[in-house]
C-alpha cells in the first residue's frame, strides 16, 4: 500500500502515512511532561542505586543493610523494655501484683503475649472452647487459680512430658479398658447429671452413686466438688470441658481425652511467664 | 481470501463463559473470607483450593481466551492475511487451550498443585501448555510473516511480545522433575530464594506481559476502531513499547522486599518499578488521547465507555504499582488486602473492561450484525460493574491499610497493640462490602452474556462487509 501522509485538521498533526484495516496513526511528538517525568524517574533511580546496594558488587554509599536495620530496631525495642523486664524476671507474681507500675506493665505485655501464644487454644479473651480448652475467664481453675499455681502451670505445662514438674494426672479409661460395663457407665453419667439436679432416671442415678463413690470420688470428691491437687475438675457445676449432656459424659468416662498444655519455661522469657501469670489471673475470678 | 473466523467466534463465546465462571468463584471465595462456614468443611470447596481456581479462571481462562481470540482476529485484519495454518490451526489452539484450563481446574479442586502462585498446575499441564503456546507463536508469527501490509501494526508488536515472553516465563518458572511418570507431583528444580526469585520474575511479568502488554494490543485496535479516530501518537507507541518491555522484566523483586533476597536485588527491583511508571502511562496517553475530537462518542457508544474506563483504571493501577514497590510503602502494604485491591483495580477495571469493550465490538462484527442487541443493557452492565469495582477497591484500600497499621501499632509501653485475630475481626465488614462489589460485577457480566446472546440470535443482519473494512476517517483539509 502506498504511503500517503494526511493532515488531521482536528489535532493539526500528520499521519504516518500507513494504514492497517482502516487504522491510522498520527505522528504526534512525545508529550513534554511525559518525557520529563520519565527522565526524572531515571535520575531518581540512578541516585537511589548510588545510595543503596543495587548491584552484586555495590553496597551503596549509605551503608544500609536490611538485616542490620531490623536487628537495630529489635535491639532498640528490647533496650526500652530491659529495665522493667529485669525487675519482672526477679520479682514473684505476688510482688508484681502489689506494685502498680509492674502490674500495669505485666498486664499490657501479658495481653499481647497471651494473644500470640495462648489464644490459639484458650481463645482471644481466654474464653476457652469446648473440646478440652478450659476457659480462663471464669472462676473454675482446674489446677488452681492462685498466682503461684498459675505460674507453675504455665512454666511446666500439663501432661506434655516436657518438664519433670509438669501437672500430671490420668483418669482411667473405664470403658475402653473394661473397668466398667456400658450399663454401669450410663448409670455413673446419670449420677453425674444428678449432681446438678438434671438426672431424669433416678433409679439409674442411684445405682451410679455407688459406683461413683468407689471409682470416682477419690479424685472428683464425694459430691463432685473436684480436687485441684489432681486437676480433677468439679462436676457439680455447669462447666463442661468436653461438652455437656448424658452422651458426652458417658463417652468421656468410656475413653477420657486427657488434655495437654506445653511447658513454656524455656520457650518464653521468665519475665514473660510472670506477665502471663498476672494477666491470666486477671481474666477470671479467684476463689 | 476469507479470514479465519469460526475459531475466533468460539474464543469470543468461551471468553464470556469463563468470565462468568471466574467472577462467580471470586464471589464465592470472597464470601468464604467473610463467612468461613461457606468452606462447607469439604476439602474440595475450601478457600485454599478455590482461590487458585478463581485466579486462573479469571487470568488464564477469561483473559487468556480474550487474548487468543482478539489476537487471531486482529493479526489477520491488520496484516490483510489469512491465519497461518488456517481453520485447523485456529481450532487446535482453541481446544488445546481449553484442555489446559480444564486440566488445571480439576487439579486445583483435587488438591494437585506445585504451590507457585499463578503457576499452580503440575508438570503434565505445563508440558501441554508449552505445546499449545509454541503452536500459538507459530500461527501468530506465521501470519505476520505472510502479511500484505508493509509494516506491522502496533497492536501486533504488543501481542508478539506477550506471546514470546509468556513462553519464556512459563518454561523458566516450571522447570521441575516429576516424581515418576505415573505421579502428578514434581520437584522444583530451583529451591529456596532462587526459586522465590524465579517465581516472582514469572509472577510479575505474567502481570506485565499477559495482563498488560497483551491487553495493550487489544486496546490499540479496539479504541481507535470504536472512536473512529487515528491513534494519538506513533512515536509514543514506539517509545513506550520498548521502554515497557525492557523495564518490566526487571521489576519482579519488589514482590520480595524484606525477605532473604539479597538487598541489591530488592533495590534494583524497586528502581525498575519506579522508572516503569511513565512507560506504562504511555499506553494510557495513547488510549485516552486517541479520543481527542471524539469524546462525544462516550455519550452514545456504551461499549467505548468500557474501553476508555479500562484505560483509566490501567493508569490508576500502573501508578499505584510503582508507589507500592517503594520499600517503605511496601513495608505497610505487603501481605495486606491493599495488594488484593491493587490487583483487582487492574483485573476488574483494566483487563475486564477492555475485554468487555472488545466483546461488544466483536460480536456484531463476527456474526454480521448491525449492532449489539441492546445499547441500554450495555449501559446497565457498565454502571453495575463500575459500582462493583468501586465497592471492591475502596473496601480493600481501607481494610488493607488498616490491617497494615494494626500490625505495626504499639502501645505506650512499647508492646504490640493488636493480635492477628483482632485485625481479622476488624476487617470483617470490608470483606462483606468486597463480596457485594463482586456480586455487582458478576451481575453485570450476566447481563452482558444475555445481551450478546440476543445479538447473535435477534439483532438485525448487517450489509456484507467490504474487504478491507471501511477506513477510519482522518479529517482532511
Amino acid at each position: 500500500m502506498p504511503t500517503k501522509i494526511e493532515k488531521d485538521t482536528l489535532s493539526g498533526q500528520e499521519t504516518t502515512g500507513h494504514e492497517w484495516d482502516g487504522l491510522k496513526e498520527l505522528n504526534t511528538p512525545l508529550p513534554k511532561w511525559w518525557l520529563w517525568t520519565f527522565y526524572a524517574t531515571i535520575v531518581f533511580g540512578l541516585v537511589w542505586m548510588v545510595i543503596y546496594p543495587s548491584l552484586p558488587f555495590w553496597r551503596g554509599t549509605s551503608g544500609w543493610i536490611a538485616r542490620e536495620a531490623i536487628v537495630e530496631e529489635v535491639r532498640a525495642a528490647e533496650a526500652r523494655h530491659a529495665p522493667m523486664m529485669a525487675r519482672l524476671r526477679e520479682a514473684t507474681p505476688a510482688a508484681i501484683q502489689a506494685d502498680d507500675e509492674m502490674r500495669g506493665f505485666a498486664l499490657a505485655g501479658g495481653r499481647i503475649a497471651f494473644a500470640n501464644n495462648c489464644a490459639a487454644c484458650h481463645g482471644a479473651g481466654g474464653q476457652g472452647a469446648v473440646g478440652g480448652f478450659p476457659s480462663l475467664a471464669d472462676d473454675e481453675w482446674i489446677w488452681g487459680g492462685s498466682l503461684e499455681e498459675i505460674q507453675h502451670t504455665i512454666r511446666h505445662g500439663i501432661r506434655a512430658n516436657e518438664s519433670d514438674e509438669q501437672r500430671m494426672s490420668m483418669m482411667p479409661r473405664f470403658g475402653a479398658d473394661g473397668l466398667l460395663t456400658s450399663a454401669q457407665i450410663n448409670d455413673v453419667a446419670e449420677h453425674v447429671l444428678s449432681l446438678t439436679g438434671r438426672a431424669t432416671d433416678t433409679a439409674a442415678a442411684g445405682r451410679g452413686a455407688t459406683i461413683f463413690a468407689e471409682q470416682c470420688a477419690s479424685c472428683h470428691g464425694e459430691r463432685g466438688e473436684g480436687n485441684r491437687e489432681f486437676g480433677a475438675p468439679r462436676l457439680n457445676d455447669q462447666i463442661w470441658l468436653y461438652g455437656e449432656g448424658r452422651r458426652a459424659i458417658a463417652s468421656y468416662i468410656h475413653n477420657p481425652r486427657m488434655g495437654v498444655m506445653p511447658s513454656w519455661q524455656g520457650r518464653l522469657d521468665p519475665a514473660v511467664v510472670n506477665m502471663l501469670t498476672v494477666y491470666v489471673q486477671s481474666l477470671g475470678r479467684v476463689n | 481470501m476469507a479470514y479465519v473466523e469460526a475459531p475466533v467466534r468460539a474464543f469470543a463465546i468461551i471468553t464470556a463463559f469463563w468470565g462468568v465462571v471466574g467472577f462467580l468463584v471470586g464471589v464465592v471465595i470472597a464470601l468464604q473470607l467473610a463467612f468461613p462456614l461457606l468452606n462447607l468443611d469439604l476439602e474440595w470447596t475450601t478457600f485454599g483450593r478455590l482461590r487458585p481456581l478463581h485466579t486462573s479462571a479469571v487470568i488464564f481462562a477469561f483473559g487468556g481466551n480474550a487474548l487468543l481470540g482478539t489476537s487471531l482476529f486482529i493479526v489477520q485484519r491488520t496484516c490483510r492475511a489469512r491465519l497461518f495454518g488456517g481453520d485447523d490451526a485456529g481450532w487446535f489452539l482453541f481446544w488445546g487451550y481449553q484442555f489446559v484450563i480444564v486440566m488445571a481446574a480439576l487439579g486445583y479442586v483435587l488438591g494437585i498443585t506445585q504451590g507457585k502462585e499463578y503457576a499452580e498446575p503440575e508438570w503434565y499441564v505445563d508440558l501441554w501448555l508449552t505445546i499449545v503456546w509454541v503452536a500459538y507463536l507459530v500461527v501468530f508469527g506465521g501470519t505476520l510473516m505472510k502479511r500484505e501490509e508493509p509494516h506491522i501494526y502496533v497492536a501486533n508488536w504488543f501481542y508478539l511480545a506477550f506471546i514470546i515472553t509468556i513462553a519464556m516465563l512459563h518454561i523458566g518458572n516450571n522447570i521441575s522433575i516429576p516424581i515418576s511418570l505415573g505421579s502428578s507431583a514434581s520437584y522444583s528444580a530451583p529451591a529456596g530464594v532462587q526459586s522465590a526469585m524465579i517465581q516472582w520474575w514469572y509472577g510479575h511479568n505474567a502481570v506485565g506481559f499477559f495482563l498488560t502488554a497483551g491487553f495493550l494490543g487489544m486496546m490499540y485496535y479496539f479504541i481507535p476502531k470504536q472512536a473512529n479516530r487515528p491513534v494519538y501518537s506513533y512515536r509514543l507507541s514506539i517509545v513506550h513499547f520498548w521502554t515497557l518491555i525492557f523495564l518490566y522484566i526487571w521489576a519482579g523483586p519488589h514482590h520480595l522486599h524484606y525477605t532473604a533476597l539479597p538487598d541489591w536485588a530488592q533495590v534494583l527491583g524497586m528502581v525498575f518499578s519506579v522508572v516503569l511508571w511513565m512507560p506504562s502511562w504511555g499506553g494510557m496517553i495513547n488510549g485516552l488521547m486517541t479520543l481527542s475530537g471524539a469524546w462525544d462518542k462516550l455519550r452514545t457508544n456504551a461499549a467505548l465507555r468500557f474501553s476508555v474506563t479500562a484505560v483509566g483504571f490501567y493508569g490508576m493501577s500502573t501508578f499505584e504499582g510503582p508507589v507500592m514497590s517503594i520499600r517503605a510503602v511496601n513495608g505497610l502494604s505487603h501481605y495486606t488486602d491493599w495488594t488484593i485491591g491493587h490487583v483487582h483495580s487492574g483485573a476488574m477495571g483494566w483487563v475486564g473492561f477492555i475485554t468487555f469493550g472488545a466483546l461488544y465490538y466483536l460480536f456484531p462484527v463476527l456474526w454480521r450484525k448491525k449492532a449489539v442487541w441492546s445499547e441500554k443493557l450495555i449501559a446497565w452492565h457498565f454502571w453495575l460493574a463500575t459500582l462493583g469495582i468501586v465497592f471492591y477497591i475502596t473496601a480493600m484500600w481501607v481494610s488493607g491499610i488498616m490491617q497494615g497499621l494494626m500490625w505495626r501499632a504499639y502501645d505506650e509501653l512499647g508492646f504490640l497493640q493488636y493480635s492477628f485475630v483482632e485485625t481479622v475481626e476488624a476487617m470483617h465488614p470490608y470483606y462483606v462490602i468486597r463480596a457485594l462489589g463482586g456480586v455487582l460485577y458478576l451481575s453485570g457480566a450476566l447481563i452482558m452474556c444475555f445481551n450478546l446472546w440476543k445479538t447473535v440470535t435477534s439483532s438485525e443482519a448487517s450489509e456484507p462487509e467490504a474487504a478491507p473494512s471501511r477506513a477510519i476517517a482522518v479529517a482532511a483539509e
